[in-house]
């Protein structure tokens, strides 16, 4: 009987995290979908949803009119680099803030989160001049210093929230027992802040993957990436939905294949420390 | 080593000085099928000037206008050439952020430029940007709806027979609707048609002193004939349908006529795309007898920026893709169909161009029945037909665009969205200076 009750509930339980599963992924199995589909198709309504001519065009269409390793490559080159460069200032400065805080700690927390509660656009025209002055405009260096600033607040209390999650004890006993700093560093704490450092590289990696309001105000040719090869396929006037669906398609396939692959380490380092 | 590293070095600044001899021309253009159809022809006008090398940045219109709004503004210099509109240029040419071109080749003949666009183009007898395609807008209708209802639709109507013919087509049962219009707000979407279909119904958006006249009679009667028009015999949702909406209803044959650009004619004609493609009819926008109907005027116009340090190259570029030779090399590889319409007076001579689109005489009547410099029935004090060529309008045009969209939905009343209207649109004319 309780046997039969627990599988009742596990069977209910599946169904229903499938349900959500599945209504979260169907805005892009969707887009995937429409990028088989003639523009023509694309529109039709009732929709269909596997009968109909499936086609590769789009595809074709897309490569022939972008250049799509161009702008992924850029896309790479601006989130590594700027989640790599983030990493290196965050790590010393959470650090820092988790091991021997003082009283302006949390302050000085608070202060760097407020700067996310401006709206970007505000600071548009002051960071353009920025970057005219200093002949950034339209280059990878440039965005990835700019997309570095915009998500230290978050790389920085990501990795404060981690590494307050690791004893102070477990460092005092390997000084005990005679550890040097580095050592300490190296055996003790790199190992238990492994998982929180990856899961915010993983997370930031996507943000800078994503991010489309700076890729796309700050670029024209040389340095723009995959959101502005998205962006250049939407239009005011005429279809272009199979199209755009196609670039989508492109444009998210790396970075959705690296989240499928790094899931285990994602969710391990979002849960971190939830449940005490 | 050393030998190794030297020669490696000299091989760099080599190719570097190699590379540096060809000008590379930064383009800022939209996505829409001309613009992309030139990009793909481009490799002739290379192949002509091996000097010049091109690199294309395309975007979505909106984001287009933000990215060379704001490089002009701060003298970027990112672009050598922008793709801008008729709303631009004027305000653009003011400021001296656009080269007078007066360089376009000797062959260019730019008295063959259709006079209403070449007018939109030109501050103090200058052109500052050469049309690539021009629109205005037209009813485009299904011949078979009409047929079947009795109706039959004149070159030019008035607003009471489509409003008369859009309720007797309507069968919402299976959903026919009579007359699908934009009710998206937008500057570009809703305010465009508004403003355009007030024209003809003798409204105006200022008086000579700057005064907003959304208080006018006028503008009552064009809301509430729009409002009452649309729920009558408009689509469900018809708040949220722009341009694209309308054109996927139109094409699944959902819509009796629809009143927009001119452009989409190649679209709802095209089998490929559109259900109806051989059952649609053509006629002027609408009027009231007062001497202005509701068509607007719009030509997507390439221009370079004062900033740009290579203006020679870039007029090159800028007389070949708006040259009657370019129209003639789109014939040859894609058919008259395909060629930039509404820029040339040449092109609608062609015996040619006339036998492959059917709708080139309607096009070209609706573009000469638009004067952007005289818009209206009663004067006013600027330029443009469904838009007031003045830096404030984008921002003042999406706040208005909100109200009329609002008062279609029925969250507002006419009155009160015209009121909001008044209100709004004097607040920021004071705020310009433009009024105390």
């Amino acid at each position: 009987m309780a046997r039969e009750t627990t599988r009742n509930r596990k069977l209910v339980f599946t169904v229903i995290g499938w349900t959500i599963g599945l209504t979260l992924f169907f805005p892009i199995l969707w887009t995937i979908i429409t990028s088989f589909k003639t523009e023509g198709e694309a529109i039709a309504s009732p929709p269909s949803f596997v009968f109909f001519q499936w086609t590769l065009e789009n595809y074709f269409e897309v490569q022939t009119r972008s250049d799509y390793f161009k702008h992924a490559m850029n896309s790479v080159i601006i989130s590594l680099g700027s989640t790599g460069l983030g990493l290196l200032v965050a790590i010393p400065a959470a650090w820092a803030m988790a091991f021997s805080p003082t009283k302006h700690t949390k302050n000085v927390l608070m202060w760097m989160l407020s700067t996310k509660m401006l709206p970007p656009v505000g600071v548009l025209v002051p960071i353009f001049l920025i970057f005219r002055d200093f002949g950034l405009l339209d280059t990878r260096t440039g965005l990835v210093a700019v997309l570095m600033l915009m998500n230290l607040p978050i790389i920085v209390w990501m990795l404060y929230t981690y590494f307050k999650e690791i004893p102070g004890e477990i460092l005092e006993a390997a000084r005990m027992d005679g550890a040097t700093l580095g050592k300490e560093i190296v055996y003790i704490l790199a190992p238990m802040a492994v998982p929180g450092i990856a899961s915010t590289l993983l997370l930031n990696i996507i943000l800078a993957w994503n991010e489309a309001f700076w890729t796309l105000n700050l670029t024209a040719a040389d340095a723009a990436p995959l959101s502005a090869f998205i962006a250049s396929y939407s239009s005011p006037e005429g279809l272009f939905w199979a199209k755009l669906s196609a670039a989508s398609t492109m444009a998210i396939a790396p970075i959705l294949v690296m989240g499928w692959f790094s899931q285990k380490q994602l969710v391990r380092g979002l849960t971190f420390g939830a449940v005490k | 080593m050393v030998l190794t590293r030297l020669a490696l070095t000299a091989g760099v600044l080599l190719a570097s000085t190699a590379l540096a001899s060809a000008e590379t021309l930064t383009i800022a253009t939209v996505n829409n099928g001309d613009m992309i159809r030139m990009q793909k022809l481009s490799s002739e006008f290379t192949a002509q000037n091996p000097d010049i090398e091109l690199e294309w940045v395309t975007m979505e219109e909106n984001v287009l206008r933000q990215k060379v709004t704001t490089d002009i503004a701060t003298k970027g210099g990112q672009f050598d050439i922008m793709t801008i509109g008729t709303y631009e240029v004027p305000i653009w040419a003011k400021q001296n952020w656009l080269v007078a071109l007066d360089d376009l080749g000797a062959d260019y003949d730019v008295d063959d430029l259709l006079p209403a666009i070449r007018g939109g183009l030109t501050v103090d007898g200058k052109l500052y940007a050469a049309p690539f395609y021009g629109e205005s807008s037209m009813v485009m209708y299904r011949t078979d709806l009409f047929e079947k209802a009795g109706i039959d639709m004149p070159d030019a109507p008035t607003w009471d027979f489509v409003a008369d013919a859009a309720r007797k087509i309507t069968d919402k049962d299976n959903e026919i609707y009579g007359v699908c219009l934009r009710g998206k707000a937008g500057w570009g979407e809703n305010t465009a048609f508004l403003s355009a279909t007030a024209n003809s119904f003798g409204a105006r958006w200022f008086d000579m002193d700057w005064n907003p006249q959304f208080d006018t009679p006028q503008w009552k009667n064009t809301l509430t004939f729009y409002v009452d028009l649309l729920n009558d015999a408009g689509p469900p949702g018809a708040s949220s349908n722009g341009f694209n909406e309308n054109l996927a209803l139109f094409q699944s044959g959902k819509c009796g006529m629809w009143i927009d650009a001119t452009v989409a004619a190649s679209f709802v004609t095209n089998p490929a795309e559109s259900k109806v493609a051989d059952q649609v009819g053509f006629a002027m926008a609408p009027d009231n007898g007062l001497g202005k109907r509701g068509n607007w005027l719009w030509a997507w116009s390439l221009a370079v920026p004062a900033g740009s340090e290579k203006q020679a190259a870039a007029q090159k570029f800028i007389g070949w893709a708006t040259s009657k030779a370019y129209a003639e090399l789109v014939a040859s590889k894609e058919g008259w169909a395909n060629v930039p319409p509404g820029t040339r007076t040449s092109l609608y001579e062609n015996a040619e161009y006339q036998k492959a689109a059917p709708f080139a005489a309607m096009t070209l009547e609706s573009i000469k029945a638009a004067d952007p410099t005289k818009p209206t029935v009663d004067p006013v004090p600027y330029v443009g037909v469904q838009f007031v060529a003045i830096p404030e309008f984008q921002g003042i045009g999406t706040a208005v665009g909100q109200q009329f969209s609002a008062a279609l939905a029925g969250t507002t009343s006419v009155d009160q969205a015209l009121k909001n209207a008044q209100n709004l649109t004097e607040r920021e004319m004071k705020r310009g200076g433009y009024i105390k």
